[in-house]
């Protein structure tokens, strides 16, 4: 008899994967890419592709040559899933070499410094994202206007809803329909909520996230908004355009939701989306950008250890007072 | 459908052999009695190298009041007291005993008519525990807990229900299923024995409903017994854990440890244990036999044995089409909470409930990848832990934190590992944080 393997139990596993989920996320991203694709062309399609390809070089050239580490689990999928996103979160006009900086902080800062997958404390894709904004304030707030299908860095620009919003022009914000669908500026990922929302049907269904994180969100943001539209109309944009404009779709379903860099119980979850939702609307509103989400998220990002200390999940068979009665 | 409410997870069925009925395996040559078949002391030998055995002979008896005697499962002569390898992989006490022919003890009803509690009005409670403790029964599930030591409540602890555990909720694993379709009736008067002797006037039997055939047989005859109720149980693992059990059927969740199921009024029983206290009840046979599970993807006759105690394993794998070519692990007990076996020549004890063999592919865990803090090892753990927090705490001999995490709820169920998409060895880790816990905690105790 030749030799037997000895292990201990459990000698079988479900099959679950790293790249599953990776994978997993980014087949979720389709519906918003093709979105982006038809709105912007020519130019997402370059943004895009720069920013995978980059993201995936340089965590295979941070590993291999930096970390002197097997380079071979760089297909996992979690290097395409960041450069994916941060593509999504840039516009569409965006100069080759201003991208591959960013994917540049993204890995190596973002993610590569702390140790690679899973070390993270912050979300590489909005840390590089986040990089370029306040490197590139210029290039990164000029939002081309969807439809030049054929047009890359000399797109026509138009302002954002939210900028619209910051800028009190709310009579001339678009329609709720054309949010929803994404006939509007901004970065290329995050125009159509109706395919993010697809794409976070799909992440729910195979159970690659739940629904703590982008409920508590959207919740958040919607009440918070709506109690501010109630109180003052002429100021503040009424909820459903709070909700389907500017990232907020997107980092409710695809940034906030990382693993890496979210709370992890369920509880701990909803605080968690609570925060991001509330800091959302409070930069939204009163900060000295258009857009909080990003923000909202890395700050949130921060907390995450200090929530996963006090959030701990119920215990079987303990009680409810059972700390007071001690 | 009832389950239980926290975690769990969902693993391949698998159960090749639902439908194979039960096979009376052939006498071993030679039988090996290990005296460590169950939880708490060693049993202690009465007989001595060269004694006459018949089946049903008392070899050993109980080495306290945690423990349980050992009976001869064949007749012969006993060849020697000495240590062998047992299914824990460690070298223990056996007695070995050379098999002449298959003498039975004269006082064993060996017949099969049914015997019922009201032909023997006389048994009260003290009757059939005294009975139970004298056959060796023990937790016939795996857990090999001494059963009358359950049947026995602590003071301040009253019994309130009896629940019967025919979940089997481990993959691969029919020996339960297969219990139920064929002896339907002596499971139910095991049952009422067990209700009478904790004097309780309820008792469920909770049954997964991936064994539809068991549930409705089960649920007919137990029409014609008083307060017995079938329970079907929607399909999730560990449901066939003790604490999971009680909570799918009576909603009350156990406190941590030290706290059982009987501080929440509960006596939990495994079907085959049920079985077996039929046997020593009614009809004066001690634990001789059990029926096991032998199975594996590769197996060429897989099947349900009824197999005598002290039978080499390897004389059962033989009898469903022996070792397969590709054979690379082989785990006594089922896939999710069974041990990998250092060798075949091992002999079956009271607890063994399974033999799986896995071929190479099978057997070969995945290379661990970072942990992606994805949090479902949390989802899925059904004690309410934190299964990445207290591996890693482990691994890095943490024992204060582990002790402060609880480690020692874990019920071992090895759910978190079975979820990990980055196949890290959650359970390993916990495991020996635990074991390690429990050491300090029992130091810490016995300085007081």
């Amino acid at each position: 008899m030749s030799k037997l393997i000895i292990s201990l139990s459990p000698h079988v596993h479900g099959g679950d994967s790293v790249s599953r989920n990776m994978y997993g996320v980014c087949i979720a991203l389709v519906p918003a890419l093709l979105a982006s694709l038809w709105f912007f062309g020519l130019g997402a399609a370059i943004v895009l592709v720069t920013s995978v390809v980059a993201c995936v070089f340089f965590e295979w050239a941070i590993t291999k040559f930096l970390l002197k580490r097997d380079a071979s689990t760089v297909l996992d999928g979690s290097a395409i899933l960041t450069g994916l996103l941060l593509g999504f979160n840039l516009p569409s006009n965006l100069p080759v070499w201003i991208i591959i900086i960013g994917a540049l902080v993204a890995i190596g800062i973002g993610k590569m410094t702390f140790g690679g997958l899973g070390q993270n404390p912050f979300n590489p894709a909005l840390v590089g994202r986040v990089f370029l904004l306040i490197s590139f304030p210029v290039q990164m707030t000029s939002w081309p206007v969807p439809g030049n299908l054929t047009s890359y860095l000399d797109a026509t620009t138009a302002a954002t809803p939210l900028s619209l919003v910051a800028q009190g022009r709310l009579d001339e914000l678009p329609s709720a329909t054309s949010l929803l669908l994404g006939s509007t500026g901004g970065s290329l990922g995050e125009v159509s909520a109706i395919c993010l929302l697809i794409g976070c049907a799909f992440l729910l269904w195979r159970r690659i996230i739940t629904w703590h994180i982008p409920v508590s969100i959207l919740a958040t943001v919607f009440v918070l908004s709506g109690l501010l539209y109630l109180a003052n109309p002429l100021t503040y944009v009424n909820p459903v355009t709070a909700l389907l404009t500017g990232g907020l779709m997107l980092g409710a379903c695809f940034m906030a939701t990382d693993y890496v860099t979210s709370p992890m119980t369920h509880g701990g979850q909803v605080i968690y989306g609570i925060c991001i939702g509330l800091l959302t609307v409070v930069i939204r509103c009163w900060g000295a950008y258009p857009e909080g989400m990003s923000f909202a998220i890395l700050i949130m990002n921060a907390f995450t250890p200090l929530i996963n200390t006090y959030c701990k999940p119920k215990r079987f068979g303990e009680k409810p007072g059972k700390e007071a009665k001690k | 459908m009832k389950t239980f409410r926290k975690g769990g997870v969902h693993p391949a069925e698998n159960k090749l052999t639902a439908g194979s009925p039960i096979r009376q395996a052939a006498l071993p040559k030679q039988a090996v009695f290990s005296l460590f078949q169950h939880i708490g002391a060693p049993a202690v030998p009465v007989v001595k190298k060269g004694d006459v055995v018949k089946v049903g002979t008392l070899l050993a008896e109980a080495g306290g009041f945690v423990s349980a005697p050992v009976h001869s499962s064949v007749s012969g002569k006993v060849n020697k007291i000495d240590a062998v390898i047992d299914a824990s992989g460690t070298r223990r006490q056996a007695i070995i005993v050379d098999v002449e022919g298959d003498e039975w003890e004269p006082a064993i009803d060996r017949t099969d008519n049914l015997v019922t509690l009201d032909r023997h009005p006389e048994l009260d409670a003290k009757a059939i525990v005294e009975k139970i403790k004298n056959a060796g029964i023990v937790g016939m599930g795996g857990a090999t807990f001494p059963c009358h030591v359950k049947l026995s409540p602590p003071p301040g602890c009253k019994a309130e229900c009896v629940i019967i555990n025919a979940v089997e909720c481990e993959p691969y694993l029919t020996a339960d299923h297969r219990l139920l379709l064929e002896h339907p009736d002596e499971v139910l008067v095991g049952v009422s024995l067990i209700m009478k002797a904790v004097g309780v006037s309820h008792g469920y039997i909770g049954i997964e409903n991936n064994k539809p055939d068991a549930i409705a047989l089960m649920k007919e005859r137990a029409a014609t017994y008083k307060d017995i109720e079938v329970v079907p149980l929607k399909v999730k693992y560990p449901q066939g854990g003790e604490k999971q059990l009680v909570a799918a059927i009576t909603g009350r969740e156990v406190p941590a440890p030290p706290a059982i199921p009987i501080n929440v009024g509960a006596v939990v029983q495994n079907v085959g244990t049920a079985f077996a206290i039929y046997q020593a009840v009614m009809k004066n046979r001690p634990l001789i036999d059990r029926i096991i599970t032998v199975t594996g993807k590769s197996v060429s006759q897989p099947g349900n044995l009824q197999a005598r105690l002290g039978t080499p394993f390897s004389q059962l794998i033989d009898e469903c089409g022996g070792l397969p070519e590709d054979t690379g692990k082989i785990i006594g007990g089922g896939p999710m909470m069974g041990k990998a076996l250092l060798t075949l020549d091992v002999p079956m004890t009271k607890g063994s409930s399974g033999l799986l063999i896995m071929n190479k592919a099978e057997a070969k865990r995945t290379a661990p990848q970072p942990c992606i803090r994805c949090a479902k090892c949390v989802s899925a753990c059904p004690m309410g832990l934190e299964p990445y927090l207290l591996a890693t705490l482990s691994a890095h001999a943490q024992w204060e934190d582990v002790e402060r995490l609880d480690v020692t709820s874990c019920i071992e169920c090895g759910s978190c590992q079975f979820t990990c998409p980055s196949h890290r060895p959650l359970l390993d880790n916990v495991r020996l944080g635990k074991t390690t816990v429990m050491g300090i905690i029992r130091a810490r105790n016995q300085k007081k």
